[in-house]
Parts: structure tokens; sequence; C-alpha cells
């Protein structure tokens, strides 16, 4: 069986496969993003606060993704939870960081005026600053999403879901007919639906960035 | 149809200080001043002397460490800092326009929240885009970097006077702005002031652009303090010490050219012959004599062409056709000013000076203006440092009898 056969034979299982891998990115994606810019607007103010938001998602990230999620799984169990909590976990450093540096980028003239016309703190947040910042922290969301296509394939480990299932079983069968295909597969698969999610980030970046501050 | 406007509110500075942490000496140190109803203050200081910290302490961007601030007699050194602020405008440098919003949502700002309905706010705003000389149709969906540094400026302004505030503070609004347009600038708020009577306190390190503004202007020196607080005119005649004086005259070699007339200061002789001498003397002349240039006069004596060596060869010998027309005279009574103006826009950098019937009387060039200016400003100078001289005695003698009395105080 050659590739485009194996595809033919199993494209409803891929695409099932490929839809839970995107759904999974995507739902750790709008948490991580939920948590790192929180945790960048928290921080950003004080020198320290923002080297100590940087450095602890920094350290996350060097922990090798297959150790992470081998020890959530004595804690959490099998499954979703292990992924949801990995991959959300991966995801912040990118978007922190950008978070903290897109609100300090922020001109200070800009901030002052804010104030001086009186606005309200959480005014100034919502309607000046994060606006303002949007666009590094947009690149950092991007950035972010590129990884977790990537760390995703890993949970098939602790049996989560998505196209990592596909790699696993491809290696754990290495020697037999399809084990290739499948490999091959699950990792284009990955490298598809990370352009396609690429392209809906430059899509979302067109809608949402107004046209004053788009470069 | 305008709507009638909030005229200003008076503005009273209590012994206001500001002190910062782990500094000795406080940066604004314990001023106080009455500001009236619809009057236009300047702040005037060099840079660093506190001036923008004070004017950042009447809307509380910076909190004062002691004083008190009334506006309209009542005490805002205690109130909420942001409804403070919205009823002061407040226009800064930079115009610090949102550059994520388009012009009429960064004017719509302030009134928005202070809750004015919709179509009172979209009303406005066409309003205030008209009121500083903007199209509202052109203007309203533009984005501030779709606008000239003049136009974010008066958007700028727009923007601090929406919610028609009472007060208006201005933290060097036209600093950053080429010299035409701020110029332009200052005629409109000039304007818009005579239409709407604010109370306007404006910072600026433009001794200029106080005088232009200012209905009275505060000469701020360090920490604040207040050398003199006065009218223009009484400024400018009637300086309170030499620190004003220094001041005001910051750019003393340009404002000096406005006050020296040509006759006042020494003309070059040109070597000159007329159109009535033979051209044989002209070209010996032209030979015999150190210079590349003469200047022939016409038969009443006014200059009527500067005449170079080769001129003559070229136009083979043809006065007629040889040689550059004067085109610019100053007289004897233009300021040196005009003669500038004359030279710089001369190409070959000299004009030549005449008398009441127009007849020749000299040449200046740059070299005779820069030497003029130099004996005048030297004049200048000698005249203060006598004046600083007497000063300094009649400190130290005053100092002499305070430190007496102390020393006196202390045995008793």
């Amino acid at each position: 069986m050659n590739f485009w056969e194996y595809l033919g034979s199993r494209h409803q299982q891929l695409l099932a496969d490929a839809f839970q891998h995107a759904s999974a990115v995507f739902q750790c994606m709008v948490l991580a993003t939920l948590i790192g810019v929180l945790v960048g607007v928290v921080t950003y103010r004080t020198e320290w606060a923002g080297h100590l938001a940087t450095l602890t998602t920094s350290t996350i990230l060097t922990v090798p993704s297959l150790a992470l999620i081998g020890l959530l799984i004595p804690v959490v169990g099998l499954g979703v939870a292990p992924t949801v909590i990995a991959l959300t976990l991966y995801g912040l450093l990118p978007i922190v960081r950008n978070a903290i540096v897109g609100l300090r980028g922020v001109d200070p003239d800009l901030v002052d005026a804010a104030r001086g016309i009186g606005m309200s703190r959480p005014a100034r947040l919502l309607r000046v600053e994060l606006p303002l910042a949007w666009p590094p922290i947009l690149t950092g969301i991007r950035v972010a999403t590129q990884m977790l296509m990537g760390i995703a394939a890993v949970a098939a480990y602790a049996s989560g879901p998505g196209l990592g299932n596909e790699i696993f079983r491809g290696l754990a069968s290495l020697g037999s007919k399809n084990a290739l295909n499948q490999v091959l597969a699950g990792t284009l698969g990955i490298v598809i639906l990370a352009l396609l999610f690429d392209a809906g980030y430059v899509l979302l970046g067109r809608l949402t960035i107004p046209r004053g501050i788009r470069a | 149809m305008r709507e009638s406007s909030v005229a200003g509110a008076t503005i009273e500075l209590e012994n206001l200080t500001k002190r910062y942490p782990g500094h000795p000496e406080p940066a604004v140190d314990n001023v106080s001043m009455e500001i009236r109803a619809g009057e236009t203050v300047i702040f005037v200081g060099p840079s660093g002397c506190g001036k923008s910290t004070t004017l950042k302490m009447i809307n509380r961007l910076i909190e004062p460490t002691g004083g008190r601030i009334r506006i309209d007699g009542e005490d805002v050194t205690r109130i909420d800092p942001v409804r403070l602020r919205r009823k002061i405008g407040y226009a800064i440098q930079s115009s610090g326009l949102f550059p994520h919003l388009t012009v009429a949502q960064n004017i719509a700002l302030v009134p928005r929240m202070t809750g004015w309905s919709k179509p009172r706010v979209r009303d406005r705003v066409e309003e205030m885009l008209d009121l500083v000389g903007l199209d509202p149709g052109d203007f309203h969906g533009r984005y501030p970097r779709q606008l000239s540094g003049g136009q974010q400026q008066r958007v700028g302004v727009a923007r601090a006077l929406a919610a028609d505030p009472p007060v208006l503070l201005m933290d060097e609004p036209f600093g950053a702005v080429d010299p035409i347009t701020r110029d332009h600038l200052q005629d409109e708020l000039i304007r818009l002031q005579r239409e709407l009577h604010k109370t306007i306190v404006f910072v600026t390190h433009d001794f200029d652009e106080a005088i232009k503004l200012g209905d009275r202007i505060a000469v701020l020196r360090e920490r604040s303090h207040i050398a003199q607080f006065d009218t223009p005119e009484a400024i400018l005649t009637n300086p309170a010490d030499d620190f004003v004086s220094g001041f005001v005259g910051a750019g003393a070699a340009l404002k000096r050219l406005n006050l020296t007339r040509v006759r006042d200061v020494e003309v070059r002789d040109y070597p000159t012959v007329t159109v009535d001498t033979p051209l044989q003397q002209i070209f010996g002349f032209l030979r015999g004599s150190g210079t590349n240039e003469i200047l022939l006069l016409d038969r009443r004596g006014r200059p009527y062409k500067w005449l170079r060596r080769g001129d003559l060869m070229r136009a083979r010998g043809s006065l007629a056709r040889a040689g550059t027309l004067v085109h610019d005279t100053v007289t004897r009574d233009a300021t040196l000013r005009d003669a500038l103006e004359a030279v710089l826009t001369d190409n070959a950098g000299r004009v030549a000076v005449t008398g009441r019937r127009g007849e020749y009387t000299g040449v200046v060039d740059m070299e005779t203006l820069i030497n003029s200016v130099h004996e005048l400003l030297e004049a200048d100078r000698l005249e203060a440092m006598e004046a600083q001289a007497e000063l300094v005695e009649a400190r130290a003698q005053q100092t002499h009898v305070e430190q007496e009395g102390h020393g006196g105080e202390e045995k008793a």
C-alpha cells in the first residue's frame, strides 16, 4: 500500500484525529491566552514580577514534553487532563513574554494622556494599553500555537487525542508495512494544521488590529 | 448650532509642594498663585525648573506632597482624581492621540466616559472638529498617523475641550511642530480662547510663545519658584531680577537685530564706477584694484549693476549687457534684521545700502553684520556684568547683615 492508498483508506480516522488535534490545540491556546495575558497584565508594571513571570514560564518550557506529560499522569490520570494542562503550560511563555513586552512598550506619553483625560485604571488597560499591545500579543499567540502543534502530538503518549496517536502507532510497529505511512500521515497532518492555523491568525490580525496601528 | 460653553474657573494653588523620595530638595517648592477665571497663564522657565510638574499637580497626574489646589473655590486635593481630570482638559506635546482610534473616537472619549448620549457625542465631535478648523467630513474617520503634526495637535486640543471643561492644561503642546505650523496653532489658540474664555494654564520654555499667548506669565526658576508673575508687557519692560531679564534676553542676538538700524553700524565702502566712466578706465580699475567686483552706479548715483572681472569680456565690452542688475537694496533706516534678510537672499551675500533718494552709501555683507552684532552683544554683556557686580555686592552686604544678626541672637 503506498502513501496515497493509505490516506484513501484511512481518511476518516485521519480527519477525526486531525479535528481532535486542532480542537485540543485551539482550546488550550484560548486557555493559555487568557492566563498569559492576565499574568502579563498583573506583572508588567513591576520589574521583578515581570522577570519572575517570564522566568517561571521559560522554566516550564525547558521541561521535556514527554517527561512533563509522564509526570502528570500519576497526578491527573490519563486522557484529556494531562494533555490540556501540559499544552496550556507550554503555550504560556510566548504569550506572557509578549504581553509584558507589548504592555511595557506602550508609549508612556499615551498612558499619561489617558490618565490626564480622566480614564480610570481599568479603562486605560482595556481601551488603550491592551489594544496597543495586541499586535505583539497576537505574535506570541502565533508562536505558541506553532509550538503546541508539535507538542500536542506527544499527548498521545498519555492516551490524549490527536494526530500523535497516528505517529505513536507507526513508531510502535516499525517494520510493518504501514508504519512509515502512519508516521508520515500524522506528521504531515500536523504541518498542514499548523499552516492552516497560521493563515487563520493572519486573518485574525487583519480583523482585530485597528487600521491605525497596522504595520 | 453651537452649545453654549462653560467659561473658565479660578485656580488657586496654595503652598503646593512636591518632594520625591531620595531627593533632599523638593522638585516644586511651596508654590502659591491665583489664576483668574478665563485667563491664560503661561508657566515659562528653563527645562527642569518644575513647571511641568506644577502643571501636572493641578490635575493630580502628579500627587502633591503638600499644599492645596482649589478650582472654583472647591478643594480638589482630596477628591477622586479621575473625576477631577474629566473636568480639566489636558493637551500634551506629542498630541497624545491614541493611534488605534480614529479622530472621532479620540475626541469622543471623554464625553462618552462622562455618559453623554450617543447623538450628543456625535454632534459634539463634529462641532469640535469644526472649532479647531478641520473639516469634519474629511477628518472624522482618519487615524492619527494619517494626519500632519499640526493637525494632530488640533485634534489633541479638540479632544481636551470635548467635554467642555472649564480648565485647560497644556504641556508644551506646540513644542514638537515646525515653526510655521506652531505660529498658526498659536493664532488658532488665541482665536479659540476669545470664543471660549476657558482658564488655560500653558507650559512652555519659549518666551516668545509666552509673550504671544499669555494674559499673564509666570517666569519660574528652579523648584518652580516664581521669579515674576505679571503681564507680558510688565515683564518685558520691567523684569523683576536678573534671572527674569536673562530669560527675556534669551535670543538677544536676533532681538538686537530688530532694535538696531543700518545707519547705526559701519557699512563697507565698495569700489564704484558710474555708467559714464569710460570703459578703458573700468578695465583698468578692475585690473588695478585688488577686488573682483565693482558696483556700477547709474547717472543719479544709484546702485545699478554688480560687475565682475570676467563680465565685461564676456559681454564684449558692452556695459549694457555686462554684469548682474542690482535688484535688492536696503535703506539706511532699515533694521539689521531686514539687512540680514536681504543678505541671506542675495546670491552673492551682499546688499547695497542706499540713502534717502536711493543713492549709494555703502554695502553690507555677512561680515559687516556679524561684526556689528558682536559689538552690540559685547556692549550688552559688559552692561550685564556691571549690573551683576552691583547685585553681588548688594547681596554680600545683605548676607553680612543677616549673619551678624544671627550671631547676635545665638549669643543672646
